[in-house]
């Protein structure tokens, strides 16, 4: 039986796992800066990304508007995660991978305690940062929500990009990641970059929280759970080592996961977060290095 | 002897965990100078220099221009306008050649003297400029050693400490290395302290000369001196 495929509905799905994607690739970004300067993944990433749509719930709550909100968080977000850094990574910067990993693991337990005790456990909702009313191009109906999503995400990607590429600031955070006793030589403060690239991370996640947030009809303290686990997913996807990789592999699983809950009929809105997992397991068994990444020989 | 004195170590020891590497070396660095240290492997020459730099447990007195620097992290010892060219060339590998010139004047605030700088620095490195946009990582061994001298250049140092620059090089790439050295030196009063195997080289290139054993200097003197003594001739220019 022939019937008209509904490109209509490709495309607005397409763009709304872009829209996802995009927020599962700030905090993807967020993750492959802490790997890439220091070995570590942050499990703690997602939950102080958390912690920071709290501060804007906050902040909202106290009669700021969404805008004023999102950027005093990013503030506070940077500084705070830099103070984190001093006080709880820095002692054991010398330390073995593990231990600052389970330091993380600690740092996610605190970090999620604590926003529990601040804010009672009721569910929330952040306004809309863009017009709830749709825009049609092309004579289809797309979101101002999923496109803001997609600008916003864009934006700080090429933004983020500019930095590490064009400022002597952003030369010193790769400088300093990539070679760290060299660096020291050339007068870079290693373990200052390190804290700074905390603080850039922190303010990624906030982001992410802050987009994800307004789309959900209500949210609590477990919102950014499923994110951490897509953004760990598109990371592993285009190689934990690459942040163009880890922006690229969010995107592609975002429209692909979108995708295949919008046409596969019984994995629906359900089975999403076990696509997921599958995608990690599938790349880290065929392409462990992932799409974009190198598949590097260390000196041991 | 050396005029007015930039670098003084004196009784200086350094460990590496619980093992000492220099038993208490003092040498000294004039103004202007380029000075060699000289000696067989294991014998605490490049620990010597990462004493200095900062990159080793240490104790003694070390000075430097009049202040003390034996307790400064290498980052405030490359402030006080000291390059380290680490064995191994230090190169940022995943950096371009343009960015590693770049972050050589790091520490410096004075923009257009920068731009001048790598004018200078390009001059003596003509290539560099055709590589600018290369991954350090990606030049041969004789590349890297000349950027990562091209990039201490870029601190507008008043010290250069250079770690064995002859290190896996063909000795065609070691001779031109060590000449533009020694242009620096002469032509623009660049200070120079250098570690190298290649006693013959050395000596050729210093004013004066230290030879290290055990962590410890067994014979100082200029370079000239020390290429009559027998026992320095014998053991390390082998005739």
């Amino acid at each position: 039986m022939l019937f008209a495929f509904d490109w209509t509905q490709l495309a607005q799905q397409t763009v709304i796992g872009l829209s996802s994607g995009g927020t599962w690739a700030l905090l993807a970004l967020a993750i492959v800066l802490i790997y890439r300067s220091t070995g570590v993944i942050n499990f703690a990433q997602g939950e102080m990304a958390m912690f920071s749509v709290f501060i804007a719930w906050s902040l909202v709550h106290h009669g700021l508007t969404y805008w004023a909100a999102f950027f005093l968080t990013i503030a506070i977000s940077i500084a705070g995660a830099i103070a984190v850094e001093r006080v709880v990574i820095r002692p054991v910067e010398q330390a073995p991978v593990l231990t600052v990993v389970i330091v993380t693991l600690g740092l996610l337990f605190v970090v999620d305690g604590a926003a529990r005790w601040f804010w009672s456990p009721e569910t929330r909702t952040l306004p809309n940062a863009f017009s709830t009313s749709p825009i049609t191009i092309a004579g289809v109906a797309f979101s101002w929500q999923d496109l803001g999503n997609i600008a916003v995400s864009l934006g700080l990607v090429v933004l983020l990009w500019g930095l590490f590429r064009f400022t002597k600031l952003g030369l010193a955070l790769r400088a300093a990641a990539v070679n760290p006793d060299e660096s020291r030589l050339l007068g870079i403060r290693v373990s200052w970059m390190l804290a700074l690239g905390w603080g850039l991370a922190a303010g990624l996640g906030a982001v992410s929280g802050m987009l994800t947030a307004p789309a959900l009809a209500s949210f609590d303290q477990n919102l950014m759970q499923p994110v951490l686990l897509y953004a760990f997913a598109g990371a592993v996807l285009g190689g934990i080592e690459s942040p163009l990789g880890a922006v690229a592999g969010s995107l592609l699983l975002g429209v692909f996961v979108n995708l295949v809950g919008t046409y596969v009929g019984w994995i629906g809105t359900d089975l999403r977060l076990p696509v997921a997992l599958a995608v990690i397991l599938g790349v880290l068994l065929v392409r462990p290095a992932g799409l974009f990444g190198k598949v590097s020989a260390r000196r041991v | 002897m050396p005029r007015s004195s930039l670098l003084e170590l004196e009784d200086v020891e350094a460990r590496y965990g619980q093992m000492r590497a220099l038993h208490g070396v003092s040498l000294e660095v004039g103004e202007g100078e380029l000075v060699a240290v000289l000696g067989p492997n294991g014998a605490g020459k490049t620990t010597t220099l990462r004493a200095v730099s900062g990159t080793v447990r240490r104790s003694g007195k070390i000075a430097f221009a009049g202040k003390s620097i034996a307790r400064r992290s290498p980052e405030a010892v490359a402030r006080l306008g000291i390059a380290h060219v680490p064995e191994g060339r230090g190169t940022l590998s995943e950096l371009t050649v343009a960015e590693n010139l770049r972050l050589g004047a790091y520490t410096r605030r004075d923009r257009a003297a920068v731009r001048e700088d790598t004018g200078r620095v390009l001059a003596h490195f003509p290539w560099l400029g055709e590589r600018s946009d290369q991954r350090a990582g990606t030049l041969s061994g004789g590349e890297q050693q000349m950027l990562a001298l091209a990039r201490a250049l870029m601190l507008r140092p008043r010290l250069v400490l250079l770690d064995e620059p002859s290190l896996g090089l063909a000795p065609k790439v070691v001779a031109e290395i060590f000449r533009i050295v020694r242009e620096l030196n002469e032509r623009d009063g660049l200070t120079v302290l250098v570690v190298e195997q290649n006693a013959n080289l050395a000596l050729d290139s210093s004013s004066r000369a230290y030879v290290l054993e055990a962590g410890r200097v067994a014979l100082e003197g200029t370079s000239a001196e020390l290429r009559r003594n027998e026992s320095v001739r014998r053991s390390y220019l082998g005739y």
